[in-house]
């Protein structure tokens, strides 16, 4: 078996609101992902799955428990390997309006990590800059241009274009086209399995579109409230899901078959989610989960290996049952 | 019968991509060009830059169009409203107005420059780092900006007067010592607002360090309010300067400002209300242009703060 390019081991993120009050983003997780696979991850809004890719870029300090990146922790890189670490991991961010500085120019936008790492200047800068408008679909004369004369999809273009040009091993994809018109939505993500191909790139797929995810992850995590609920391959997770947060949520996933979806079983989950202020004691799911036992609210489920490859923390499954 | 045919692959290709069936853009704008574009649709603020334009030519070009200069007394000729040559008479001491007018106009719009240029580096340098890295640096910062904020400025600067060679520089450095303070608030305000954007995460996932995301990313998107505080900062610096002058903490004679002159004249205001009128004329004049053109630089950097 290869070794995993990057290891979240129990990993936590807390706020300090104020005074008092502290919120865990992220409670706990842990997961693998190996070379020149894309691992997602998927959870509602609010359930930490943003956070937890911040923390693993190192944007965020880890409040407990550790990020290895090539085996080493990414928090506690010094100097050349910090350097190392920033051109080897980059980010595709959510907000296409935002995540592009309205005052710089295209070609200054995807040149900034070139500029800081001093890789390429003068003539080769401009070679490479165009270069890679090639590479994500637009072309040189983009590159004179401000942010605010593209559409959103182009905008996520340079935005793809700025990552790469740090030739990057691992990209966290933090919902690159949630906010992106479903036509251009599969334009994108078509775009960045193609360069996964080419490059050999590993992803870190953060999104709540479920269909999304299953057309472009090897493997998928479902996150509830800072949580991780159930891990396993794409395939097995979509055929047999075993936890009942992932069950509700792939019951509400359209299929693009009228007869098959008139015939599947409706799951609803009930209720809103609860603060993660104050989240449920035991297992996080419970004021929710249409199986919800007394000792749900006792006891925080294991995570187990229920099935080869296959991981979920639910009483459901016996191995998770701690007593 | 299936009347709906299925989609057959082989009948579509993809377009070689080529510059010509690219989309085509529309030419192009950069930040500049619009924000002028909606400063010109603006009156009053295009009536200001051309008062301010006209009357910077004229303090320029006017002083050579007679030939006497500002400080050369001749007391025979003093106090004359109507002297072939005088185009606005004599003072007191017999001083040519029109020269002295002009010097004055001058000295109080270089004050003015200086102090405002002294404002944005203290404002926008103080302002930056505080809004930047935020926690207890900003507490302390902020409570700093609260302390000079609550001292009267005037009382500030008359006592800073006192202790400084009256001089245009230490006069410029006396406004800017309390000036600086809504400048550093403009900024801090938008640096909080900005830092959180995700081009500012971009920029830190790769590695830039502080200073090149303070001064590189987030200060270039603050320079619209930045200009709009200094369009408005030179005025009330003008007539900080005009306000020293007039109380006799200004510049000493035969040295001239606006004030200084607004000041000789009141003393002769009942005999000869003209060396009052024309100082005090032009200094309105800048004052008023100064704020007709914040106001259109506010709508034309800013757009989204219209109403």
């Amino acid at each position: 078996m290869t070794k995993p390019i990057l290891e979240v081991k129990n990993l936590e993120k807390t706020f300090q609101i104020d005074r008092n009050r502290v919120l865990k983003a992220v409670d706990g997780i842990s997961f693998e992902v190996f070379p020149g696979e894309t691992f997602g991850l998927v959870g509602e809004s609010g359930c930490g799955k943003s956070t937890a890719g911040r923390t693993i870029i190192n944007l965020y300090d880890a409040s407990n428990g550790e990020v290895l990146f090539d085996g080493k922790n990414v928090h506690r890189l010094k100097g050349k390997n910090q350097k190392k670490f920033r051109r080897e991991m980059q980010m595709i961010f959510q907000d296409p309006y935002a995540s592009l500085n309205p005052r710089k120019t295209v070609m200054d936008i995807i040149a900034e990590g070139l500029d800081i790492h001093e890789i390429a200047n003068g003539r080769s800068r401009e070679e490479v800059v165009y270069e890679l408008l090639e590479t994500v679909g637009l072309n040189k004369s983009h590159a004179t241009r401000y942010p605010h004369e593209f559409s959103g999809g182009q905008r996520q273009r340079i935005g793809i274009a700025r990552a790469l040009a740090m030739e990057p091993k691992f990209i966290i994809a933090d919902e690159p086209i949630s906010a992106l018109d479903v036509s251009v939505q599969a334009q994108v993500v078509n775009l960045m399995r193609k360069l996964q191909k080419e490059k050999g790139l590993t992803y870190l797929f953060i999104a709540h579109d479920l269909s999304m995810v299953k057309y472009i992850s090897d493997r998928v995590g479902v996150m509830y409230l800072g949580r991780m609920a159930e891990l396993a391959d794409s395939e097995e997770l979509y055929d047999d899901p075993l936890h009942p947060y992932t069950q509700g949520l792939l019951s509400t996933a359209p299929i693009p078959d009228p007869v098959q979806a008139r015939q599947r079983e409706k799951i609803r989950i009930k209720g809103e989610l609860p603060s993660p202020l104050d989240p449920p004691s035991g297992c996080r799911f419970r004021t929710r989960c249409p199986h919800a036992m007394a000792v749900c609210a006792q006891v925080d489920p294991l995570w187990v290996e229920a099935k080869p490859n296959h991981w979920v923390a639910c009483h459901l499954y016996p191995k998770s049952n701690p007593q | 019968m299936n009347s709906t045919k299925k989609l057959q692959k082989s009948w579509f290709e993809p377009l070689a991509p080529s510059e010509k069936n690219s989309e085509v853009l529309a030419p192009q704008t950069g930040y500049w060009k619009d924000a002028w574009r909606r400063f010109k649709a603006n009156k009053g603020a295009l009536i200001g830059l051309v008062l301010i334009i006209l009357l910077l030519l004229i303090a320029f070009i006017g002083p050579l169009l007679n030939g006497f200069d500002y400080s050369t007394q001749n007391l025979s000729i003093s106090n004359q409203e109507h002297l072939s040559g005088h185009f606005l008479g004599t003072d007191s001491l017999g001083r040519d107005l029109w020269q002295r007018v002009w010097y004055g106009a001058k000295v109080s719009l270089l004050i003015a420059f200086i102090a405002a240029f002294l404002d944005v580096v203290i404002g926008v340098t103080f302002g930056g780092i505080s809004g930047y890295f935020g926690g207890r640096v900003d507490s302390v910062m902020q409570r700093i900006l609260e302390i000079m904020y609550s001292i009267p400025n005037i009382v500030v600067i008359i006592l800073l007067m006192m202790y400084l060679e009256p001089g245009i520089l230490p006069i410029a450095v006396a406004l800017a010592f309390t000036g600086w303070v809504p400048m550093a608030r403009v900024v801090r305000a938008q640096i909080l607002k900005l830092k959180t954007q995700e081009y500012v995460l971009a920029a830190r996932t790769m590695g830039a360090s502080h200073f090149r995301i303070l001064f590189k990313h987030l200060i270039p998107n603050v320079v619209g309010p930045i200009i709009i505080a200094v369009t408005f900062s030179i005025p009330s610096a003008i007539f900080f300067e005009a306000f020293l002058s007039f109380i006799g903490l200004g510049l000493r004679s035969p040295a001239a400002s606006l004030g200084i002159l607004v000041n000789d004249g009141y003393r002769t205001l009942q005999l000869f209300p003209y060396q009052l009128f024309w100082p005090a004329l032009v200094l309105c004049i800048i004052m008023l242009s100064f704020n007709l053109i914040g106001d259109g630089l506010r709508d034309a950097l800013d757009p989204k703060m219209k109403k």
